[in-house]
């Protein structure tokens, strides 16, 4: 008994270890916005002046505002596209569609560099003005897997018998979609689209190659500033973002935790 | 045959990944195949130099350094990674699920930001040095950012969820029962582990590699950040082919082969019958 004991003990505590590594980064990160020296690698004290800089400086505001704009549209384009995809494929073998679920799902599994490049390729070649027209055009592209996936297993999930229901009774194919399927699968929608959120907000290697003029975003001004020093507001910067990017992960992770139970 | 009108809804979807995602891949596939414009671009003239040129010892050398810092950084996150998967394994059920979603949560935060949080970790004046001086073991600050050994602490931690995952996804269906079978005829924890355990699990462990090794390659930005721009792997050659020695057919030769490699790992991943869920 007191071996086994001995032992949960020990694999508590590396895990313990192997947690604080992975989340070891993400504390510098938080920690050090708060610190008041610009420089000292050890907490000095608390502060929240580089906020109060951060929320003052015009640029970083200007680049928030492209970064929300785009995830904006590109994850509303994507809900549309992919929603609607995923209702037409679910139960329905159709011409090409293994071909074509293949090329839609290709973005998350495609390294990103190579989708950048092609991006930036094929936009040059129609001779598209690299801004932020091209910068949604390719963060819808990898928006649009995360929810045709997530709305496609759902619907796999969903009982068939429920839209014939509706149909028998008289319901029209409009209704029945605005009625019955489309409440099922609200839930995948909207975790989807957190995801989507959380992977436009935080893109850097493909928006690195499809950005132009006016299409600043904040994780490639952040990429732009690491690669000249480290500055405190960064830091907040960081912060902010990370706030941001974990609320929408965990309600998606609810939503599609309540789902699944 | 009202109801097939449904199927229509799909059209969105087929247009726009045709436009947006197989039309540009056939297009890079067709410029690697073309010769290089003076200035920015690509004259059409078919040529296979692109491809042959791949094999250049510089290149080669690039390839062999991608290779053996992924290769290198996918056995550490293996390693460190199984054990922990084996110990989800063996945790109570709300257990489990609370560590599922703290190794899921990091995956899905800006890599960059998680490696900028090493930055702040391994600099000069940064926490591990400022320890080391106050304790008296050092008295000028070590050089660990900007090091080959930053690169691979990067690459480890960002393929650290890829590890544990499919591990841990292969040891919760696996059948326990099969180890206590071993040790009840007498096999030791170790053996019965090497035995049973492993190769029962050793379809988690190959989607594991395989989920590890391709993505990794492509992210330029650890090399960049946390080796100073010393280190050039594949990533870091597409990104300078492209941006800044504006040699689109030599980028896009790049990407194919790295398509290449993508693909056969996505195969060898299908063969071997790993699967593993990360949406």
């Amino acid at each position: 008994m007191r071996r086994q004991k001995r032992k949960a003990a020990g694999r508590a505590a590396y895990m313990a270890l192997v947690l604080t590594f992975l989340y070891l980064p993400l504390m510098m990160v938080v920690l050090f916005s708060f610190n008041p020296s610009k420089n000292a690698g050890v907490m000095t004290g608390f502060t929240l002046e580089w906020y109060k800089q951060l929320f003052s400086d015009a640029e970083i505001a200007a680049t928030l505002r492209n970064s929300l704009r785009l995830a904006a549209l590109s994850i509303g384009t994507a809900a549309v596209i992919g929603t609607l995809g995923a209702v037409a494929l679910a139960r329905r073998k159709m011409r090409l569609q293994g071909l074509m679920e293949g090329v839609a799902s290709l973005p998350v599994m495609v390294p990103e560099i190579v989708l950048g490049m092609a991006f930036l390729a094929a936009f040059s070649f129609v001779r598209l003005r690299l801004g932020l027209a091209t910068m949604y055009l390719a963060h819808t592209t990898f928006c649009i897997p995360y929810i045709f996936l997530l709305v496609k297993s759902r619907l796999a999930a969903m009982d068939p018998q429920l839209e014939e229901a509706a149909r028998d009774l008289g319901a029209r194919p409009a209704r029945v979609f605005f009625t019955v399927t489309l409440p099922v699968v609200l839930p995948a929608v909207a975790a989807g689209m957190l995801m989507a959120f959380a992977m436009s907000l935080d893109d850097v290697i493909i928006s690195y190659f499809v950005t132009g003029p006016g299409a600043q975003t904040l994780p490639l001004k952040v990429y732009s500033s690491l690669k000249v020093g480290v500055t405190p507001e960064i830091n907040a910067l960081c912060t902010v973002t990370l706030g941001v990017v974990l609320l929408a992960i965990l309600i998606a992770q609810r939503i599609r935790g309540v789902k699944s139970s | 045959m009202k109801k097939d009108r449904r199927k229509w809804l799909c059209a969105p979807l087929y247009i726009w990944v045709t436009l947006f995602v197989a039309l540009p891949l056939v297009y890079v596939a067709g410029v690697s195949l073309c010769k290089r414009d003076a200035v920015w671009g690509v004259t059409p003239e078919f040529t296979l130099e692109n491809y042959r040129a791949l094999f250049n010892p510089s290149y080669l050398r690039v390839f062999a350094d991608s290779f053996r810092t992924s290769a290198v950084a996918a056995v550490i996150s293996l390693l460190v990674g199984y054990p922990f998967a084996y110990a989800m394994a063996k945790s109570s059920p709300a257990r489990r699920a609370a560590l599922m979603v703290l190794v899921i949560v990091p995956f899905w935060t800006s890599a960059l930001i998680r490696t900028y949080g090493w930055m702040l970790f391994l600099r000069a004046n940064g926490p591990v040095n400022s320890l080391l001086k106050s304790l008296g073991l050092i008295r000028r600050p070590l050089k660990l950012l900007y090091t080959p050994g930053a690169v691979y602490l990067g690459y480890v931690y960002t393929m650290m969820p890829f590890a544990i995952l499919p591990c841990f996804t292969a040891l919760e269906s696996m059948d326990w029962h099969a180890v206590e079978a071993a040790r009840d005829l007498g096999a030791r924890p170790a053996r019965a582990f090497f035995t049973v355990t492993l190769p029962l699990t050793m379809g988690g462990v190959m989607s594991a590699v395989t989920l590890t090794l391709v993505p990794s390659m492509g992210i330029f930005f650890i090399s960049d950040l946390l080796g100073g721009g010393k280190t050039v792997l594949i990533g870091n050659l597409i990104q300078n082919q492209i941006l800044t020695a504006r040699n689109t057919p030599m980028g896009a030769a790049l990407s194919m082969a790295m398509l290449a490699l993508t693909a056969l790992i996505l195969w060898i991943q299908r063969r071997t019958g790993g699967e593993t869920r990360i949406l």
